[in-house]
């Protein structure tokens, strides 16, 4: 596209109070010769609108520079198709935030203009990336039980063909031997009729194809272009698909672990909660070792749960299922003597209302932290030290003992695939090499997938594939893959259908997304996407290896195969790429290059520092706008550019920065490490790093260290940035002017 | 994927939950609307001042959220509006919404020179009523809509005048007056959430009496930057810090006089706000008083981390009264003591009543026949055929479950429309 730029400045909201727009003027039109230059007094009222679209249509202009506010507010204003556009943040970060009429005040929005005149000079529109084969709208659901069917289901109410891959020869996963559930409005115990229910439907649904007795052997491609290889029955089947459910479930956590004060194998009678749920399945409930009915029975909740030894978590839904299976007893013998024998009764929401029914039933309750399970004569006894009455009580003479054991993920078990290449890697390893922090990847054999990064979702902690954020349950670190059910965390039945929902949702957004060339969350919608100048690519592995979510494949030549689709357009390839070989469109290293190069250093006896300040676009950026609402006054040396994720940082704008005498470089990144907030999961920790290996640069050039700094901002961190950024600006100060001023 | 150019789906209540299907509908392509009642968008959680249990603020996500916002033309959404009434079935609903207004159009920049020309102050809803703020306001730092609003009581007085014309931009309209706005609408999510039970009506607890007992969500407010105290957590009596915080659990949940169920999130809430007492005040003493513990799933790894502080105190008991001492400086709180079977005084600086959550159903129910439960949460997510009910309307969830049912939501919302 030929670009002809024009140029917008607005006066407005105290714009035109604090700067001479003139000399803004002179710059476009006499330094980079913009042919259209106007100016407004309110340029999103619908006058100034009116006359941008105005020149648009009449004068050809296709790319525009809006000096006004910040690009967070009046979006849809300035908002003109198929041109490049940039704004500059004239209000919240230079009118609102600096003295008004002073040099350094004008300086600043001049620099501001000439770096969005050299970033639209580096700018082009993206072109949506279209894969060669055809987008399939099918999605891959693994795992036949509840959620996966569910799943599949609600793939089909909403137009979308499923095929659903289960390993057992039947359909229905844990659900299928439970047969009285407890749900919302948790009132009273129901028949489980969910599962055959779902069975029939899945199976004389003609948009969904179902194996059971199969396995996934082979997952190739990314959304909406997968490759599927089904196993069954020694024959392999293939399929196409544009998104994939992981709803692999889970497993009871293995009794035979836990502490032998839980006395499991101490005698028959003694059982877990699952085997309890197999054992009632269609009828009563009877004693294990001499089928005699039941009359005493106590349930021992958080058996291995919440215990550091053992699962270090609680599994959410033990509490309410020994609920209902002591309600269940009560209800087969109302003179039994049914004990629970709990740490906390863990019943949120409307489940309260079936901890009520349980004590209404004649269920009596002993909080105790530590009871043990012993063999009296035979039968199977709890001493549990009653923390409210203070007193140790003897349940001796037991029928039944269920001991409540929590969930396992199914993506728990494996060897971990990060030590494996850890250490393969450990004997070819480079010096130069970063420590990149490793996922852990375990070979559970659910997807198969050909990916560089492992075989499997990375799981998070305790080996949930899960999201790691709290407002977004579905961020995956496998673009187009979304866990639902109990594989993604403990949960109940009603949760269960909610996540299956869920996830389907994700699944055809992605498809849908993905088949316009678009990204998903977070960036949704952003149609730019990586592209490699092979030619001059060393092989170095850094983008393959930094790439946190698995986009990028790698042939035996270690070259970076990349996989578009798979791509969430954050920029940490670029950021690592030492050649500067990976560009967007409309982001590149080459563009945020020429935007420091258009910062205009001072000589040195002006004394006017010059502080470069690369800033994450989502928070950093946005809470240097808050400061400017605020109108709170922040140190008039710096220049900040935003960046997609800070892990799209190239050292090399670094370099730049303090070759060309720029005194100091501040990156303004996400809290990285357990709680990292980076929504790019390891951008910020990978700019952190890179910034560690900074030194080198700095001693070659003969410049201090402390020139380069990181800190940690979050989104309400403003009323600390006007601080922050002084303090730097004055280490700069006491370390002196940078030396290469003027070369 | 038929109709999609006429169907589209009407999402009511703008907050977390309802923010996400709406967002989610659109980016898999639906035409989607929002209304939200409240001048802003973002609901209970913009109140927040951080989440549990990364301790990050709600603000990090709702940015994320905002720019999916302007980032597709699909979302239309509507503040200051309530539903009025709906008709029609499944595939073909009128809708009729109420447009309260703003006294601020479209031509506002939000350059603030109408609150520095008001004098009028009104009470904080934002910061639930602990100061004031001017009657020309912007309802929050990060709002959005970023457009100011004026309070009705502003527009009918003298001041109202002035005011309008200190606008350099002509966006005050002090004529605006409520409109109504019809949409036909293939499905309908409702999402109108929570609101804090009434902490007034626990009456041995001396809410509204003793000005240092305050709730959970105020506490949230007291830690903010944009709340009543620049995020200084003082004793609303003296401005003082305080030495002894209270967490009293169950505050009127698990309750059969009050709220019978439990809200979930209230232990893990007071569990994160004793992290911000301790933070700012590094000699405080924070007892919590609790029945149970309700830290699932790996939350229980904040329960474990926040145990260790040895300025915690975790107190199995329920708290029967709270006066104040007699010099009138400090509270004290008679405990059954469940554990030592003993009745025992504390006296504290602070108390923070951990109120739950009741659905706002419970007493503005939907303009059409759907079906509650016992406490006013709607019983089902398909409410009726095409209306679907997602978050806190239904169960009370924190922010991950909320969002994972608007999710959930938003693909109920497609089928509806799928199936025409």
């Amino acid at each position: 596209m030929e670009k002809k730029t024009a140029v917008y400045v607005c006066s407005g909201c105290g714009i035109g109070a604090s700067l001479n727009i003139d000399p803004l003027m002179s710059i476009s039109k006499e330094d980079y010769s913009v042919p259209v230059c106007k100016s407004h007094e309110c340029l999103c009222s619908r006058e100034g609108a009116a006359m941008i679209k105005e020149d648009i249509s009449n004068e050809g202009v296709n790319t525009l520079v809006i000096a006004a506010c910040s690009p967070r507010v009046m979006y849809d204003v300035f908002n003109f198709e198929n041109c490049i556009v940039d704004r500059v943040n004239l209000r919240e970060q230079v009118a609102w935030c600096q003295k008004p009429g002073e040099e350094d005040t004008q300086m600043m929005a001049e620099d501001y203009l000439r770096m969005a005149l050299a970033k639209v000079e580096a700018m082009e529109l993206p072109v949506p990336f279209k894969p060669e084969q055809e987008i399939s709208r099918d999605i891959l659901v693994v795992g036949g039980g509840l959620a996966g069917m569910t799943a599949a289901m609600e793939a089909s109410k909403a137009g979308y063909g499923a095929i659903l891959v289960e390993k057992e020869p039947e359909l229905g996963g844990f659900q299928k031997k439970v047969g009285q559930i407890a749900t919302f409005p948790y009132k009273d115990l129901k028949d489980n009729r969910i599962i055959s229910d779902l069975v029939k439907a899945v199976t004389s649904n003609p948009k969904i194809k179902v194996y059971t007795g199969a396995a996934v052997e082979k997952t190739v491609g990314g959304p909406g272009i997968f490759e599927i290889s089904i196993k069954q029955n020694g024959s392999l089947a293939e399929h196409r698909c544009g998104a994939i459910v992981m709803a692999a479930g889970w497993q009871p956590y293995d009794p035979g672990k836990l502490d032998k004060k839980l006395g499991f194998g101490l005698s028959p009678d003694v059982i877990t909660n699952a085997m309890f749920e197999e054992m009632s399945f269609g009828g009563n409930v009877t004693r294990p070792s001499d089928g005699k009915p039941v009359a005493r029975v106590a349930f021992l909740q958080c058996a291995g749960s919440r215990d550091p030894k053992h699962l270090p978590y609680c599994s959410t839904v033990c509490c309410t299922t020994s609920l209902k299976q002591a309600v269940r007893i009560k209800g087969q013998n109302p003179d039994s003597e049914v004990y629970v024998v709990y740490k906390e009764m863990r019943t949120p929401g409307q489940a309260e209302d079936l901890y009520r029914k349980a004590q209404e039933s004649g269920v009596l309750f002993i909080r105790c932290q530590d009871p043990e399970v012993k063999a009296e004569g035979g039968r199977p006894a709890v001493e549990a030290a009653d923390e409210l009455s203070g007193e140790t009580i003897l349940l001796g003479n037991l029928d039944l003992v269920v001991l409540a054991t929590g969930m396992v993920p199914a993506t728990a078990f494996g060897p971990d695939i990060g030590k494996e290449l850890l250490k393969a890697a450990d004997e070819e390893k480079k010096e130069e090499d970063l420590d990149v922090p490793l996922d852990i990847i375990r070979r559970s054999k659910i997807l198969n997938l050909d990916y560089r990064q492992g075989p499997e979702m990375p799981a998070l902690r305790y080996d949930f594939p899960d999201s790691h954020f709290i407002c977004f349950p579905y961020e995956t670190r496998r673009t187009g893959i979304y866990a639902a059910g109990c594989v993604h965390r403990p949960m109940g039945i009603g949760s269960t259908l909610e996540d299956a929902a869920g996830a389907t949702m994700k699944a055809i957004q992605c498809i849908e997304l993905t088949s316009r060339g678009a990204a998903v969350h977070p960036r949704a919608g952003d149609m730019s996407y990586p592209e490699f100048a092979m030619q001059r690519c060393t092989q170095c592995k850094r983008c393959t290896v930094e790439c946190p979510f698995g986009a990028i494949n790698e042939d035996e030549k270690a070259n970076p195969l990349p996989q578009p689709t798979r791509c969430r357009r954050c920029g940490v390839c670029m950021g690592a790429c030492p050649e500067r070989i990976i560009s967007f469109k409309n982001y590149s290293v080459a563009m945020i290059g020429s935007m420091v190069k258009a910062i205009n250093v001072p000589e040195e006896d002006e004394e006017k520092p010059r502080i470069l300040v690369l800033a994450c676009e989502n928070d950093a950026y946005a809470a240097l706008d808050m400061a400017g609402i605020h109108r709170m006054t922040h140190n008039p040396w710096v220049r900040v550019i935003p960046l997609r994720c800070l892990g799209s940082m190239n050292l090399v704008w670094i370099a730049d920065s303090l070759s060309k005498g720029i005194d100091g470089v501040l990156l303004l990144g996400c809290q990285h490490g357990d709680d990292y907030q980076c929504h790019f999961i390891k951008g910020s920790e990978l700019a952190s790093i890179r910034l560690s290996k900074v030194s080198e640069t700095l001693n070659r050039l003969a410049l201090e260290s402390d020139r380069v700094r990181f800190e940690t901002v979050s989104i309400i961190d403003y009323p600390k940035l006007p601080g922050l950024l002084d303090e730097f600006a004055e280490k700069l100060v006491e370390i002196g002017p940078n030396p290469f001023k003027g070369w | 994927m038929a109709n999609t150019e006429t169907q589209s789906i009407l999402v009511v209540g703008g907050g977390i939950s309802g923010l996400t299907t709406a967002i989610e509908a659109a980016e898999a392509g639906y035409d989607t609307y929002l209304i939200e009642k409240n001048p802003y968008l973002g609901g209970r959680v913009a109140q927040l001042h951080n989440y549990f249990p990364k301790l990050c603020p709600p603000f990090c996500g709702l940015e994320i959220n905002f720019r999916r916002i302007r980032a597709n033309p699909r979302i239309r959404f509507f503040t200051m509006a309530e539903v009025e009434s709906i008709a029609g079935e499944e595939g073909n609903f009128d809708v009729t919404i109420r447009l309260n207004p703003r006294y601020v159009n479209e031509k506002c920049t939000c350059c603030g020179k109408c609150a520095e020309a008001c004098t009028m102050e009104i009470e904080n809803a934002f910061n639930y009523g602990m100061d004031k703020r001017k009657a020309a306001y912007l309802p929050h730092d990060m709002a959005v809509p970023a457009r100011y609003v004026l309070d009705p009581a502003l527009v009918k007085s003298a001041d109202a005048q002035k005011v309008k014309e200190a606008c350099p931009y002509d966006a005050i309209d002090l004529a605006m007056e409520t409109k109504t706005m019809n949409l036909k609408v293939g499905s309908i999510v409702w999402a109108t959430g929570w609101k804090p039970y009434d902490a007034h009506k626990l009456e041995t607890y001396g809410f509204g009496e003793f000005p240092d007992v305050i709730t959970n969500v105020m506490m949230e407010r007291l830690a903010a930057w944009g709340g009543p105290t620049q995020g200084k957590i003082i004793r609303p009596s003296d401005g003082l810090p305080p030495k002894t915080v209270a967490f009293v659990q169950c505050a009127g949940s698990r309750d059969q006089n009050h709220l019978p169920y439990c809200s979930g999130i209230c232990c893990l809430a007071s569990m994160k706000e004793a992290t911000y007492v301790r933070e700012q005040i590094p000699d405080a003493k924070i007892y919590i008083f609790f029945i149970d513990i309700r830290a699932t799933d790996r939350l229980e790894d904040f329960y474990v981390k926040v145990k260790k502080d040895e300025n915690l105190h975790f107190f199995k008991g329920k708290v029967a009264k709270i006066t104040q001492d007699t010099s009138g400086k400090a509270l004290v709180l008679r405990v059954e003591d469940t554990i030592a079977e003993s009745l025992q005084e504390i006296t504290v600086d602070l108390v923070v009543l951990a109120t739950g959550m009741q659905p706002n159903t419970s007493d503005s129910p939907l303009p059409i026949q759907v079906p509650y439960d016992d406490y006013g949460f709607i019983a089902a997510q398909s409410a009726k055929p095409g209306l679907y009910a997602a978050g806190t309307t239904r169960t009370p969830t924190g922010v991950a479950e909320a969002v994972q049912d608007g999710t959930a939501a938003a693909l109920k919302a497609i089928q509806s429309i799928a199936r025409r």
